[in-house]
């Protein structure tokens, strides 16, 4: 045998040693690399029995990896100079963490660009997506389940004072930046056709660009959720001098995205979020749950809390994981107050993001 | 007894060698063997794929790329507009990367050569400042070197304040505005001029090179040739009235509307890829250089002729053969580098189908066809180049 031979077979061995190794977070733990699970024909209606093990794998990491958006004070950003998460997108990652796992903390946050989430969810790198995502039919099809929106938004054009611009029209002929793989991008587009103003377009993929471009003048207008182009603003050195025109091009509804095959899960968020929109219809704080779980009479509020009933093993959660969210971060209104609402910078006004009983669009179906 | 004669031992060949000590054998065995295991490797990772994506109701297809794009394109060499399908979108980003990269290929060889023979220059400060711009270039990343080349763009004056060459030519932070001129009629023809003269021209400088091979008097072909390639489109350019109309750059509201435009983001992007890459032909080019032999040199300047002959004549043509493998790899990897424009907003190819993966959700189709366009064209610079490699070659032995 000549030299090469054991070289060759070490490398084979190598080989076979990475094809064995599955690094993909496969939900499906216990079928063995290679061969194909017996699911039905591909159709996602058919695979309507769980076959995921997201929220088993959650459990048994006891992390949540949630995938953020990492630039965008209030809603999901690194407090300057720490370590410390906050923002409300951030919050109701903390609120399915709790929920699932019992500790806030036990999250992992991945900052991911607007081109990377839907690669990110559909691979399932990260467990859960709250990253102002908006929610539309494709997305829905392609990246992932979209749990109930946690923010009502619309599209917004902000420019500077000095273009002298009041409405859409006025801006024809002008540089608009907006970042890539963005319902923004294609929105901007149709709303522009609708009127017939043309524009020059400066796409970006990253966030931080998009905005210094605008800044810098390359754009005449930046164009994002209105949320978004609030919450940027803040860190402007003169936001004095950008204004929000006062059109709303489009519907933006933003929610937590969980990914496809997996209805469990999807579950679970889902009842997260409808959890904290309860907690607020009926007046149950962060301060008052324990005392409302001991003391409260309310069927409604006993169900919700875990005081009696076993709806919560159906979800695959603990009794009282409503009273470990609503702990953690609070309900709806609070995670509201603490990162968009008056005491902060944005002042956003809370408009459809309000109760049903408040005239506004948040409703959560009975626990029941 | 007579000692054996001194022969070779005859080997019978019809002798049975054990397949297991027949290395022609074991060659061929082992290589099946590892052609086996790419093979399941590559069923394994594939496999893997198609039960992830059937379980997540995920299709694999390219069904998407005759929908509508829905999309807007800042800038790009064919008309495109937001009602035309993905397919046309991916040919604008294709179109705009073949643009960065022949550009820059051409842009940077000629930069490294001049850089190359700077480096080996005897003045001091030519040489120094070569090497300075080398060890920059080199040792920092490229994305960080666009980033900021972008950032001093953007510094430019704003539109208002652009800065105006003789008032048809315009910079500021959005672009160099320049004229652009358009066909009248009779510019076909005039073309058509111009491509006469040049084959004319060519026929006349071999002509002329054939004769003077053979010792023939050339009667002035060569410079006949030269002239006529100027004198028959210039007559031809006023005899036809300029058959060409400018389209000037005016100033609007918000931008300069018409003429041609060099976006920052295009200038920076082609700027920061040929500084960068140059660098490294530079270096190719010197490694080229000082394989010729200084016994080259010696005869060449004993024969009488001056250095920069020397070097078109003698040292070049030798050096190629050195040159010639890793300027490819440099080809290639400024074509492939072309991608970072994303970072900068120039809409290249990769861009333009990120956006493409996030509207149409179709990840892995899309990532499938880019690095299959990437493949292609980088297989057909390294072929062209294989080419002129092996002509490079044969000159030699």
């Amino acid at each position: 045998m000549t030299t090469r031979a054991p070289f060759r077979v070490g490398l084979a061995v190598v080989a076979l040693i990475l094809a064995a190794c599955d690094t993909s977070p496969s939900p499906s733990r216990s079928a063995a690399p290679g061969q194909p699970t017996a699911t039905p024909a591909a159709s996602p209606a058919a695979s309507r029995a769980p076959i995921g093990g997201r929220l088993a794998t959650v459990q048994s990491r006891r992390q949540l990896i949630c995938g953020v958006n990492g630039g965008l004070p209030g809603f999901s950003f690194l407090e300057e100079g720490t370590a410390n998460w906050s923002g409300f997108d951030v919050d109701f990652c903390r609120a399915v963490a709790a929920a699932v796992l019992g500790d806030p903390a036990a999250v992992e946050f991945r900052a991911l660009s607007a081109d990377d989430r839907g690669p990110a969810l559909q691979t399932g790198e990260v467990d859960v997506l709250i990253r102002n995502t908006t929610w539309t039919v494709t997305r829905d099809t392609s990246w992932g389940l979209f749990a109930p929106t946690t923010f009502y938004d619309g599209q917004g054009m902000m420019v500077t004072r000095e273009t002298g611009a009041d409405s859409l029209e006025d801006l024809a002929g002008a540089t608009i930046c907006v970042q890539s793989g963005t319902t923004t991008e294609l929105n901007l587009t149709d709303k522009m056709r609708e009127l017939g103003v043309t524009f020059s377009p400066q796409v970006f993929g990253d966030i931080d660009a998009t905005y210094d471009a605008y800044t810098a003048g390359r754009c005449d207008a930046v164009t994002s959720d209105r949320s978004q182009l609030v919450a940027r603003r803040t860190a402007f050195t003169t936001p004095a001098d950008h204004v929000l025109l006062d059109v709303v091009m489009s519907k933006e509804p933003l929610g937590p995205v969980t990914p496809l095959g997996d209805d469990p899960w999807f579950n679970v968020v889902k009842w997260v979020v409808f959890a904290t929109f309860e907690a607020e219809e009926q007046g149950i704080t962060k301060t008052n749950v324990g005392q409302m779980r001991d003391t409260s009479t309310n069927p409604v509020v006993r169900r919700l809390l875990g005081a009696e009933g076993e709806l919560a093993a159906n979800l695959g959660l603990e009794a009282d994981w409503v009273v470990d969210v609503i702990g953690a971060v609070g309900n709806y209104g609070e995670i509201y107050d603490r990162n968009l609402g008056p005491t902060t910078p944005f002042n956003l006004e809370r408009g459809p993001n309000r109760q049903w009983t408040d005239g506004g669009l948040l409703y959560a179906p009975p626990y029941r | 007894m007579t000692p054996a004669p001194a022969s070779p031992p005859r080997t019978d060949r019809h002798a049975a060698v054990p397949p297991w000590r027949n290395v022609r054998l074991l060659r061929i065995a082992g290589q099946i063997v590892v052609v086996l295991i790419v093979a399941i490797i590559a069923l394994v990772l594939w496999t893997n794929l198609a039960t992830s994506m059937a379980r997540s109701g995920l299709t694999f297809g390219f069904g998407f790329l005759n929908t509508t794009a829905g999309f807007e394109i800042a800038e790009g060499p064919i008309p495109y507009r937001a009602t035309d399908a993905y397919g046309r979108a991916f040919a604008v980003g294709l179109l705009n990367t073949l643009v960065v990269s022949v550009a820059g290929i051409l842009l940077a060889t000629i930069l490294g050569v001049i850089v190359g023979v700077a480096r080996l220059s005897g003045n001091w400060l030519v040489n120094r400042v070569a090497a300075g711009y080398v060890e920059l270039m080199r040792n920092t990343p490229l994305l960080v070197q666009l980033v900021l080349l972008y950032a001093v763009f953007l510094q430019l004056p704003s539109v208002a304040n652009s800065i105006s060459l003789g008032g048809s030519v315009f910079l500021n932070q959005r672009g160099l505005f320049l004229p652009r001129p358009l066909a009248e009629p009779g510019f076909g023809l005039w073309l058509t001029l111009l491509v006469a003269a040049f084959v004319v021209a060519l026929a006349a400088r071999v002509t002329a090179s054939r004769l003077e091979g053979v010792g023939r008097p050339t009667y002035r072909l060569g410079t006949i040739g030269i002239v006529a390639l100027v004198a028959i489109p210039a007559v031809g350019w006023v005899a036809l009235g300029a058959p060409v109309r400018l389209d000037l750059p005016v100033q609007q509201r918000f931008n300069f509307v018409g003429g041609v435009v060099l976006s920052p983001e295009f200038t920076a992007l082609l700027l920061g890829l040929v500084v960068y890459t140059a660098a490294f032909i530079g270096e190719v080019v010197r490694g080229g250089i000082q394989s010729v032999r200084r016994g080259q040199l010696e005869a060449a300047y004993a024969v009488g002729l001056r250095p920069m002959q020397t070097l078109r004549l003698v040292v070049f043509p030798q050096a190629l053969r050195v040159i010639v493998p890793p300027l490819t790899s440099q080809y290639l990897n400024l074509a492939k580098n072309s991608s970072l424009a994303i970072a900068i907003g120039f809409p290249d190819l990769f861009s333009v189908t990120r956006t493409m993966a996030n509207q149409t959700g179709q990840s892995v189709s899309v990532i499938v066809l880019v690095m299959g366009t990437y493949l292609a064209l980088s297989l057909v610079t390294s072929l062209f180049m294989n080419l002129y490699n092996r002509r490079v070659q044969v000159l030699e032995r």
